[in-house]
């Protein structure tokens, strides 16, 4: 039998520049950025006030009617990732008991889930709010809190935080009964799923796939830890939408950020046979780990590299075919050059992109971000800017993409890689040429 | 032609023993791990006992190589110090042609406990009663005063595999996936098709996880899914017996080393066993109940046995997710009973979890684990606290005793919260 051939067929991005492929293809094309001072919650007191945050969008928009009342049970994350997966669903024209009451195009038996996901933070104010029934004088008792205070919260409580609840309730709505895995790689997670989610429809256990990722960091504890271990700039606060800089000299972190995308992968003859729009083939993956002491990468970038062989390797494709990479850079000093330096050493001269300056780091969810797009760069012919890179860092020495363009794109690789904990993985896509 | 994938070396830090044979001659002699809680005061919760991990010192575990994981949280010390065993075990430490790369890492593990005091020192503080919610302001100066970079940093759920990857210098895959209860089954199956694609020689995989904390009993405690059996703790885990009342929660990690069988054999390992079939599947149904026909176990173990390339009929002994809640023993045995026919009453089942609690993340790297001694020593562990028969589930699940038996072929099945369903077909490994 010959090799099964995997191709992107849906997208469903959900971000602060967009919700859908419509709004979000628009934004990346203007250079609109998101960023800008935390509504969600007062952070008068926090050093870094700003974030990337998704515009007022009601999750029952997204959702079938007769499953509405579990909405209650969607923390923020796993309302972002129902959303992703009913836009790149319909955006796919494919047929799921999600969006269609009467015909059905794929048979649910070999229909998989794959989603990245993070560390989701409990609803602070639900939370306290039981804590606080235990509590006396200010003094938490854990005493009356298992006789009682713990009946305050709802019996289905945990089940809004468990991180395989994105998968979950995207497989119910779908009926999407083929394996359903989870990814929890913080801000790799969600090119691991679609790297994960590939193979599983080239060994046939599956014919399509929902897959990507989803997180919101736009809480205390998001914030907290962040910036906790140095991940955020403090300096930008006055000026938000320059505030996330990859590349740039004067780069001096990160902000917080919600948001993720699902994407369809399809087997090439399903997506035929029923004549899918094709965005992009998925051609290859390469996966690693490297770090130098958990908090920062590798110092010289070796980790990455290796990945990036491995990519290609798989791909079967050579280092001067590629014209473009879609980096994972978020304008953190350390992070952003260790990538610069493998992209360099493995793919030359190649031009670089990052599209972190719109919105800034929605963890878990980031990764799928960037394989949209990139998808979006091979069916649309064009490369968006980095915005706020003004001048390149000579420690970064790649060849930045700074104004949005109009070209082709033939074959491309995303980056995608976890802050602290040294996974690190890299897609290989190509133009699909018909 | 698959590539095939056989284990080379076995470690775990369980509540019922910190090495291989100590936890294995314990679940043989049947003994019960389940105690009240002492990692916190659990004496007013609904259940107070659970399976705890005790003594286990990561200082001394790690001795020279302690210093770089001093902040790892529970889970991670766990992990640490079952994939030392592992990898020790399996000597490839003395593997010299072994490409760090083409060796990783792929893990099914739970997050690392919430920093209690600080977490709730910091939420009572900057409670708000009047407007019923928190004022961020004060939240935001308690928590920068109490709250510490790194414990936060190491409740993500990929540090376990970061720390395992350090520690033994793997730079091959790096994944963690997190199913709940059904974790680290898939990871072992998603690591054997990484060795099978030929991503990778090498790979680490299991589990690790402790919710023994006290958000993590309130989660289940609320669920009711915990037995509250606290007048007879030692018993109160009870897999398919009538009087089951939920599960017992327990912790610790359990690693494999799997290589691919020319790797393994080129460099002249012992070879413990094959991983010769892996089935995943999803309900597809409700967050909180399992399709009550068994749907989703049904395809996982039939998808499992077909990509083994066997039939039911020559499956010796089924290692089950049985957890001791009413409805999952109830529905795996449906399940098993829909994929074996007549046959299922023939097949010795049996759940260790009567014995160690449940793992969660890290049951499922735990149970294949038991299978492969199993099938070296030719014994099936038992179901304990088994006295009351459920005219529901009427399966053999070899009660009480450990049973002398031919092995060959052992079928693992691990059910996770919210539907994921994965199953393991371990067979002894012939040439």
């Amino acid at each position: 039998m010959a090799e099964r051939r995997v191709v992107i067929t849906g997208l469903g991005p959900v971000s602060p520049i967009g919700v859908g492929k419509d709004q979000f293809l628009a934004s990346l094309r203007s250079g609109r950025v998101a960023v800008d001072g935390i509504r969600a919650f007062d952070a008068a007191e926090f050093p870094c006030r700003i974030a990337g945050e998704i515009a007022e969008f009601s999750c029952k928009d997204y959702v079938p009617k007769s499953y509405r009342k579990s909405i209650k049970v969607m923390a923020r994350d796993i309302e972002l990732a129902v959303v992703a997966a009913d836009c790149a669903v319909r955006d796919s024209g494919l047929k799921t008991k999600g969006v269609s009451d009467g015909e059905i195009t794929v048979d649910s038996t070999r229909l998989g889930v794959n989603i990245g996901a993070g560390l989701i933070c409990p609803d602070l104010n639900e939370l306290t709010f039981a804590l606080a029934s235990a509590s006396n004088d200010g003094q938490f008792s854990l005493e009356a809190w298992g006789r009682e205070g713990m009946n305050n919260l709802t019996p289905l409580w945990l089940l809004k935080y468990l991180p395989n609840m994105l998968a979950c309730h995207v497989s119910i709505i779908h009926d999407a009964q083929a394996p359903s895995n989870t990814i929890t790689c913080a801000e790799a997670s969600s090119q691991l799923a679609i790297g994960e989610a590939w193979r599983t429809i080239k060994r046939d256990c599956a014919d399509v796939c929902l897959c990507g990722g989803a997180e919101s960091k736009v809480n205390p504890m998001g914030l907290l830890r962040q910036d906790l271990i140095g991940r955020l700039t403090r300096s930008h606060n006055d000026s938000p939408a320059s505030a996330v800089r990859p590349f740039d000299a004067k780069r001096d972190g990160t902000v917080i950020a919600e948001g993720g995308a699902v994407v369809v992968l399809e087997d090439l003859e399903h997506a035929k046979r029923r004549e899918g729009r094709i965005y992009g083939e998925m051609i290859g993956l390469g996966a690693g780990f490297g770090t130098h002491d958990f908090l920062n990468p590798d110092r010289n970038g070796d980790a990455l590299a290796v990945v990036l062989e491995k990519a290609l390797a798989d791909a079967q494709v050579e280092a001067c075919d590629v014209d473009l990479v879609v980096a994972f850079a978020c304008g953190l000093p350390e992070h952003d050059r260790v990538e610069a330096q493998a992209i360099a050493r493995v793919l030359g001269d190649v031009p670089v992109t990052s599209i972190k300056s719109h919105y800034g780091n929605n963890g878990a969810g980031s990764g799928a971000l960037d394989v949209a797009a990139a998808a979006l760069c091979l069916s649309e012919g064009f490369v968006p800017g980095t915005v706020n890179c003004e001048q390149v860092d000579p420690a970064c020495p790649v060849n930045v993409v700074r104004r949005t363009e109009d070209r082709r794109v033939n074959t491309l690789l995303t980056v995608n890689y976890s802050l602290s904990g040294g996974q690190c993985t890299a897609l290989v896509f190509r133009r699909w040429a018909g | 032609m698959k590539r095939r994938v056989v284990i080379t070396g076995m470690g775990c830090i369980t509540p019922l023993g910190q090495s291989i044979e100590q936890a294995w001659s314990r679940l043989l002699a049947g003994e019960s791990a389940i105690d009240t809680t002492e990692l916190f005061d659990a004496r007013t919760f609904p259940t107070t006992f659970s399976a705890q991990v005790r003594g286990y010192d990561l200082r001394e575990r790690l001795g020279e190589h302690y210093p770089l994981h001093r902040h790892a949280a529970r889970n991670s010390g766990f992990a640490l110090g079952a994939a030392l065993q592992a990898w020790q075990s399996s000597g490839l430490g003395r593997a010299a042609d072994l490409d760090r790369s083409a060796a990783g890492v792929y893990l099914g593990s739970g997050e690392g406990p919430v920093d209690f005091d600080p977490f709730i020192a910091t939420a009572i503080g900057s409670w708000d009663a009047a407007s019923g919610k928190l004022d961020t302001r004060k939240w935001a100066r308690i928590a920068y005063r109490c709250m510490d970079r790194l414990r936060e940093l190491e409740q993500d759920p990929n540090m376990p595999a970061a720390h395992v990857a350090k520690l033994l210098d793997l730079r091959g895959p790096n994944l963690n996936c997190l199913t709940a209860c059904a974790a680290s089954t898939q990871a072992i199956g998603e690591a054997v098709e990484q060795i099978r694609y030929g991503d990778a020689e090498v790979m680490l995989s299991g589990g690790t996880h402790s919710m023994i904390h006290p958000l993590g009993v309130t989660g289940f405690n609320r669920l009711t899914a915990l037995s509250t059996r606290n007048d007879q703790i030692k018993s109160s885990s009870r897999p398919f017996d009538r009087t089951r009342d939920g599960f017992v929660l327990g912790e610790g990690a359990g690693i494999v080393v799997l290589e691919s069988e020319e790797f393994a054999r080129k460099r002249g390992a012992t070879i413990l066993a094959e991983i010769a079939g892996y089935g995943s599947s999803a309900d597809a149904y409700r967050i909180t109940d399992i399709h009550e026909t068994g749907r989703g176990g049904i395809a996982a173990m039939r998808a499992a046995m077909a990509d083994a390339g066997v039939e039911p009929d020559s499956i010796d002994y089924i290692s089950a997710h049985g957890t001791g809640t009413v409805d999952n023993d109830k529905i795996e045995t449906l399940a098993v009973k829909s994929v074996f026919g007549e046959r299922a009453y023939r097949v010795p089942i049996s759940s260790i979890k009567s014995m160690m609690g449940h793992l969660i993340a890290a049951a499922g790297a735990i149970e294949v684990i038991a299978c492969v001694l199993a099938l070296r020593d030719q014994v099936l562990p038992p179901t304990t606290n088994y006295c009351e028969a459920d005219p529901e589930c009427d399966l053999d699940y070899v009660p009480n005793q450990p049973r002398k038996a031919t092995v060959r072929t052992c079928l693992s099945n691990s059910f996770g919260f919210g539907g994921q369903n994965d199953t393991l077909i371990i067979t002894n490994y012939t040439p």
